[in-house]
């Protein structure tokens, strides 16, 4: 009699339950959450790695500050704001997926992540240039650093400083990339509506993270002086 | 029998109610107006930043106004977009104390790079010559 009982209530509690929420949490809310706290944790981290970057540019740029002023010319503002302006709009593309999920339109989240991964995909052929004409022109980090003519001291640091912020931005942008790509793919096969979308909003998180970091390297790198 | 399991079955319905109620998930959708107003903010703050970085403010006054553009335009996304403003706040309390780290490790190596001719000059004019750090120094030296 009890183990029917049992059995009855184990139908009762569990019959309804979201076929996405894992068994280790209560309900879907505290799921999400969970998982948000896991993926802020992530980003903590990820602001760590960058400091450690911002770090180096802040010590090297205040025992060369000529230096940094002369050489930053070097750099193509046009394209550092033609990469900030695409990586800003992804960004409201993608919150705009984000949004596009919560309400159940299904086509205007994928229209809007695919609009997204060209953006990226935008900024890192933009970075293509960038980096092809710096490498044609000698301006190459420490000793690889081969450009006669510019008079300024210790020009290497600069680009050593320019290719490690950028390129561990740009292998970010590619992770993105990637990940946006599965979740597009996801939502596609309708994986996610309005009651379980938390891939999306992981992975657009991520994204204003990697577009909040190319928020402070623009101005530091392109726009010195 | 079946009268039995019946009114167990009604006891178990009454006592359901009282368990704690699985909350069910409920987006938090912002209105479109917020998005466009964010990013028309956003794309107008480039302008800015870049119309700034032509002026000269002297000394270190255009990296300060760099800086506070940039700021600007980061809680603007954190806000906004990361939804900071909406969310659970623990999440921006973790996001301000790696801020806050990150201030700290910056100043704290700074402090340290930026004073080491100091510690040149003393070691040129020690108070104690004959202090015992000295007389390695000779020994190493020599």
């Amino acid at each position: 009699m009890e183990n029917a009982t049992q059995i009855e209530l184990g139908r009762v509690n569990y019959h309804h339950h979201n076929p996405n929420l894992a068994h280790h949490f209560h309900d879907m809310e505290q799921q999400h959450e969970s998982i948000k706290l896991g993926v802020w944790l992530f980003l903590v981290t990820e602001v760590l790695l960058f400091g450690g970057l911002f770090c180096f540019y802040a010590i090297y740029r205040a025992w060369h500050p000529e230096m940094f002023i002369e050489v930053n010319q070097l750099l193509d503002v046009k394209l550092g704001a033609l990469n900030t302006l695409v990586l800003i709009f992804s960004s409201v593309t993608v919150a705009l997926s984000i949004r596009s999920i919560q309400m159940d339109n299904k086509k205007q989240a994928v229209m809007f992540l695919a609009i997204t991964i060209i953006c990226a995909a935008i900024f890192l052929v933009v970075k293509y240039f960038e980096y092809s004409h710096k490498i044609h022109e000698g301006l190459l980090p420490g000793k690889y650093f081969a450009n006669p003519d510019i008079a300024a001291v210790n020009p290497h640091i600069f680009f050593s400083i320019y290719f490690g912020m950028t390129g561990l931005h740009a292998l970010h942008i590619l992770g993105g990339m990637i990940f946006l790509t599965w979740v597009l793919i996801r939502t596609h096969m309708r994986a996610y509506s309005s009651s379980y979308y938390t891939p999306v909003e992981m992975g657009g998180l991520y994204w204003h993270l990697v577009d909040l970091i190319w928020i402070y390297l623009f101005p530091l790198l392109y726009l010195i002086g | 029998m079946e009268s039995g399991s019946k009114s167990i079955n009604k006891k178990l319905m009454m006592s359901t109610e009282t368990t704690p109620k699985h909350r069910e998930f409920h987006p938090h959708i912002l209105p479109l107006s917020v998005y466009i107003g964010v990013g028309s903010a956003l794309f107008i703050l480039t302008g800015v930043t870049v119309a700034a970085s032509f002026v000269d403010i002297g000394g270190v006054g255009n990296l300060i106004l760099a800086l506070l553009i940039a700021s600007i335009k980061g809680s603007l996304v954190a806000l906004f977009f990361m939804h900071l403003l909406y969310d659970n706040k623990l999440y921006a309390l973790f996001f301000c104390v790696s801020l806050i780290m990150l201030t700290a490790f910056i100043v704290i190596t700074m402090f340290d790079t930026m004073r080491r001719d100091g510690i040149y000059e003393q070691r040129s004019s020690p108070i104690q010559i004959s202090a015992d750090i000295y007389k390695n120094m000779q020994k190493h030296e020599e």
